[in-house]
């Protein structure tokens, strides 16, 4: 009896609430705004490559360190995931896509704290703003965490969340600003703007400048480099460097806002270059050391997507296989120098990221597809041609460099005076799960 | 000739190590291993405080000559200690070596240590 009785209240609750809904639907298609499905299908799933990608880094950074601090180096990882995402609800996506403010330095509308303005918004594109806020948003998240592969083994946690969520604000959100927002000084610059379709200057100029940056202030590791560290973990790297493939797909077919021909364009650059740097640092390493090692082909993915990713959109298959070629070329040079003049960017975040998209974002120019051209010479009223496209690839490389670093430099002298930026003696000889966070990853190691 | 075993605490290996080598005693294996002794180990797990009945810890076995017993056994004390001295900073273990033999060329006893 009493259960018919609950029964028949659910219904009738559920009747009110289906009829209440379908007033609200009612109301609210007055001026139906166009969904496209496909387009926001394909964005939707990109934003959970993109997100896929920093587990994926947090393997490949785990895997490459000691074992007593595995948990602290994916944790750096995992606590972006934390901080920055909850930075870009609160104010990130205001900063980068509002109109400019203060002569453009970054973004600002109040409307969009905490995203309340784009609630019932559906974008020109056809995707709902929430979808193109959180695809954002995981960009946001990935490029503090790529800076900590320059910090490892040595950082104390607590600094390094505060260094990345004031990076974030005032490094990655005026760059994310000026660069993608429609009012964005190096999105108008040129004729048809400095070509970064999915963030060679904003993700991985900006983070890999800043790592070299921070390697240097904080110094090397202990025992470094005499005492050379062996990682880990080799297989979780490899298993890593395959998710952070997989990821890229996100990252850069996701980036056209759409799923069409600019998705098709940039997935197959992608896939092209990263295939094309992976096999070209296997074949630098056979012919330099006699074998090819599994980190090698792991760093010459790497390598080849960081360089295709600001490319992505005008280049074509050609120019994506030299451009991933030449990235892994000069990345393993970029290591090698790395040793000879000795600063301690443990897991290479500038070695290859630094370089390689500066790699990409200057050599693309020379690959720009004919139509892209042709538009731009429009655009320009009369001719546009490489040299006048690269002058801007230059400036916008430059200014990125310039910024990140700068900027850099301030916030590590002030959270470094007052949180302490590097781990005691006590704490990096004892590891970094120890010390900060009370756990060790590999327990099942041994019998306990 | 002498069989030094040094159980020591997982996060002091490092430590030692560095006063191994400042004392010049290079030649060393380490393993890890998981024991129990007076030291109870509490680990806190998702705010739950737990104690496992093994504790993890790190053994260093170094074989030495007579002379060499001394300072290796004072590099360790020097080094392994928690804060002055805990509970579960560890123990060793000094045993006579019988014999050693260097596999590369035959030879034995103390020139092959």
């Amino acid at each position: 009896m009493k259960v018919k009785s609950v029964t028949i209240f659910g219904l009738v609750l559920a009747g009110f609430l289906l009829w209440g809904a379908q007033v609200v639907q009612a109301q609210e298609s007055d001026a139906p705004p166009f969904i496209d499905g496909g387009a926001t299908a394909w964005m939707l799933t990109s934003t959970a490559l993109v997100l896929l990608m920093i587990p994926g880094l947090a393997m490949f950074y785990g895997g490459l360190v000691r074992s007593k601090n595995v948990l602290g180096t994916m944790m750096h990882s995992f606590a972006a995931m934390g901080v920055m995402a909850v930075l870009w609800v609160i104010c990130g996506y205001a900063m980068s896509f509002g109109p400019s403010t203060l002569g453009g330095w970054f973004g600002w509308r109040s409307g969009l704290i905490l995203l309340s303005d784009i609630d019932d918004k559906i974008m020109a594109q056809g995707v709902p703003e929430y979808v193109f806020a959180m695809f954002q948003g995981k960009f946001a998240i990935i490029t503090p965490a790529l800076i900590a592969g320059a910090l490892a083994e040595r950082v104390r946690f607590k600094a390094y969340c505060i260094f990345i969520a004031l990076w974030g604000l005032l490094v990655y959100n005026p760059l994310c600003h000026w660069v993608w927002a429609e009012d964005g000084f190096l999105f108008n610059m040129g004729a048809r703007g400095a070509i970064d379709f999915a963030g060679g200057t904003v993700v991985h100029i900006s983070s890999g400048y800043s790592g070299l940056i921070a390697a240097i202030y904080l110094g090397a590791r202990r025992g470094y480099p005499t005492l050379t560290t062996r990682p880990n973990n080799l297989v979780m790297t490899l298993m890593g460097a395959g998710l952070l493939w997989v990821g890229w797909f996100g990252f850069n077919a996701g980036s056209a806002i759409s799923c069409g021909l600019d998705t098709a364009r940039a997935l197959t650059a992608t896939q092209t270059a990263a295939a094309s740097g992976a096999l070209m640092w296997m074949i630098i390493e056979g012919l330099h050391h006699g074998k090819a090692t599994a980190l090698g082909f792991a760093s010459g993915i790497l390598a080849g997507l960081v360089a295709v990713t600001p490319a992505a959109g005008v280049v074509q298959p050609g120019g994506a296989l030299v451009l991933g070629a030449v990235a892994s070329w000069v990345c393993y040079g970029a290591i090698l120098l790395k040793n000879r003049l000795g600063y301690d960017d443990s897991l290479d975040a500038f070695g290859v990221h630094g370089v390689g998209g500066t790699v990409g974002a200057i050599l693309l120019t020379f690959f720009i597809r004919k139509s892209w051209m042709d538009e731009a010479a429009v655009a320009a009223g009369g001719s546009w041609g490489v040299i006048s496209q690269l002058w801007v690839q230059l400036a916008a490389v430059g200014i990125a460099i310039a910024y990140a670093v700068g900027i850099t430099l301030i916030l590590l002298f002030v959270v470094d005076k007052i949180f302490g930026l590097r781990a005691d003696r006590h704490s990096e000889m004892a590891g970094l799960d120890d010390s900060y966070h009370g756990e060790r990853g590999y327990g099942m190691l041994t019998a306990s | 000739m002498k069989l030094i075993t040094a159980i020591i605490q997982e996060n002091k290996l490092d430590q030692v190590r560095e006063a191994l080598i400042e004392e010049e005693v290079y030649r060393i294996t380490v393993t890890r291993v998981s024991g129990r002794g007076q030291q109870v180990s509490d680990c806190v797990y998702r705010g739950q405080t737990t104690t496992p009945n093994l504790v993890p810890k790190v053994r260093i076995d170094i074989a030495v000559n007579e002379e060499w017993v001394e300072r290796t056994i004072n590099a360790i004390l020097r080094s392994a200690r928690y804060n002055g001295g805990s509970v579960g900073d560890g123990k060793i273990f000094v045993t006579p070596l019988n014999e050693c033999i260097r596999i590369r060329t035959g030879e034995r006893g103390c020139e092959a240590i």
